[in-house]
């Protein structure tokens, strides 16, 4: 009885499907030729180039400070959601909770861009920094808190129970137990509040005021007016730079395990 | 005992809800809204209320832009299906010292920024680029065709964006699927084309669910894929709702239109779940 290969033939495929653009992006960003239709030669300008790209930077920097406020606000926020709809599940709060937290998840991005941009423009609050910030903790607050909750899933409960036998008050309970119990997943949702963050453009794009811009918003303006071989290089280093950050964080839970 | 428990309720609950009320609840009834305002010729939002926006909506240009819209999401997430049912089996049969490898390989080139991808596509088809030059070469191509800015272009670029995220469900469902029922199947004379339709796909079903959803809604609502490889004939109505947004600065027009892609979403997302919802009682 022979087995199908059809599979394996379309997982082939989609594998080179997925990495030729990446593997050429990266091939390119050590070629000569500023079109990239063919090979000229192995250079680092662009390297160089991408250093001396003052606007670069200080995009970069907008992105890093958005994304660090970003995240501590929505791991805050998206933690107490959990807890709350794990806690008292079933109540009718907590229903129209879970609808409130699930319903960002699921819409288009461009209809959360536009509907925070109109109600920006409502209330007449001035477009830049702290309005990236505000929608990105609204869309990271819902990543974080279905992070969470998934790990309040399986918990033990006992533990809990049992330190309030012991006499510990609600508040002693949750800083001593609960918090440190449930802190790997809630380092692992606010890695992906504050990764979703760095790569969000098309929100960032609709609630971007002017001296706000930040690097998805540059790269974007980079592909639209010219300048292609320094994205392939900046991309590169952002790719290293990725890889580098999951290999160590790998390591470290390999580690402790 | 109980107002201290509601009050312990709300300790919590509140943060979270408070705002999403305030971020998410009211900026969407504020598009419905001003859907209904008329536009000022500065760019902002006017006094009163009007259906000159709605009535607007019936300009033969936009039941194009929605058709091309639903048909370029709906043949996105055919072609991931098609793609990503044959992946998902055959990683989820793969060697388990492999599979993990494999499922790396999946996810890697998506580290790269979502911008980047787009980017890289734009290099590959270029008029002056790699795979353009290939096809030339093996006379698939004409010298003069485009293979950039038309809906063809779109469609690969849209596919190549979402299908990791079509291929996670479905590889979640088919790790859990017990293969023995595929040999049953074969020992009681199926052949390997019947046992993978009537065997697997049902066997798969939620992944299959859940798949369509996260390819479908944001293909329904992408704007920039469209915005970067694809060309003025061939419009979304994402890009139609940025262009009214940044260029004619016409925001009642740009919320409409938010409106119609909104009910557009919320279709298969109900039918969806219905769906989900009978499969858990059979």
């Amino acid at each position: 009885m022979s087995r199908s290969r059809v599979p394996a033939i379309v997982t082939v495929a989609v594998l080179a499907f997925f990495w030729i653009p990446v593997v050429l992006l990266i091939v390119n960003s050590f070629n000569t030729a500023r079109f990239s239709g063919s090979w000229e030669g192995f250079t680092l300008d662009w390297y160089r180039r991408l250093f001396g790209a003052r606007e670069i930077w200080l995009a970069l920097r907008n992105t890093m400070i958005i994304a660090a406020a970003a995240t501590l606000t929505s791991t805050i926020l998206g933690t107490t959601a959990a807890l709350a709809l794990h806690r008292f599940h079933g109540s009718r709060v907590q229903r129209t909770h879970y609808l409130l937290v699930y319903t960002p998840l699921i819409i288009p991005e461009i209809l959360m861009g536009m509907s925070l941009l109109l109600f920006f423009v409502a209330i007449g609050l001035q477009l830049g920094l702290f309005t990236i910030f505000l929608a990105h903790v609204t869309f990271c607050l819902s990543y974080v808190a279905m992070v969470v909750l998934g790990r309040l899933q399986d918990f033990d409960w006992s533990v809990i129970e049992a330190a309030q036998d012991l006499g510990a008050s609600w508040r002693q309970t949750a800083a001593k137990v609960l918090l440190p119990m449930l802190a790997p997943g809630i380092a692992s949702g606010a890695l992906l509040a504050f990764t979703l963050s760095i790569d969000d453009f098309v929100i960032s794009f609709f609630v971007a005021g002017p001296g706000s811009t930040t690097l998805p918003i540059r790269i974007y303006s980079m592909i639209k007016h010219g300048s292609p071989p320094l994205i392939n290089a900046l991309s590169t280093l952002l790719l290293v730079v990725t890889f580098t950050t999951v290999w160590l964080s790998q390591r470290l839970l390999e580690d402790r395990s | 005992m109980t107002g201290g428990k509601a009050r312990r309720e709300w300790a919590v609950t509140l943060p979270s809800f408070a705002w999403l009320v305030a971020l998410f609840v009211i900026p969407s009834l504020i598009v419905l809204a001003i859907a209904f305002r008329p536009a000022t010729p500065s760019g902002g939002i006017g006094a009163g209320w009007t259906l000159e926006t709605l009535r607007s909506l019936g300009n033969p240009n936009y039941p194009a832009i929605l058709w091309r819209t639903v048909w370029l999401a709906v043949a996105t997430t055919a072609v991931c299906l098609a793609l990503g049912v044959p992946t998902s089996y055959a990683l989820a049969r793969a060697p388990k010292r492999w599979r993990n490898l494999l499922l790396l390989l999946v996810i890697v080139p998506f580290w790269t920024s979502f911008l980047v991808r787009i980017f890289a596509w734009r290099t590959l088809l270029h008029p002056e680029g790699p795979l353009k030059r290939a096809l030339v070469a093996v006379g698939l191509a004409a010298p003069d065709s485009q293979l950039l800015y038309n809906s063809g272009a779109i469609l690969l670029v849209l596919v190549y964006t979402e299908l990791p995220f079509a291929i996670l469900p479905l590889y979640a469902a088919a790790e859990k699927f017990d293969f023995r029922l595929i040999e049953a199947a074969r020992d009681l004379g199926a052949s390997s084309w019947r046992a993978f339709r009537s065997v697997f796909l049902p066997g798969i079903g939620r992944g299959i669910v859940t798949a369509t959803l996260v390819t479908l809604i944001p293909a329904l609502g992408s704007y920039v894929v469209p915005d970067l490889v694809g060309g003025p004939s061939s419009e979304m109505i994402g890009n139609k709702i940025a262009q009214r947004t940044f260029t004619d600065r016409n925001l009642p027009h740009a919320a409409a239109l938010s409106a119609l892609l909104a009910l557009a979403v919320l279709a298969p997302t109900l039918i969806a779940l219905a769906a989900n919802r009978r499969k858990e009682s059979p």
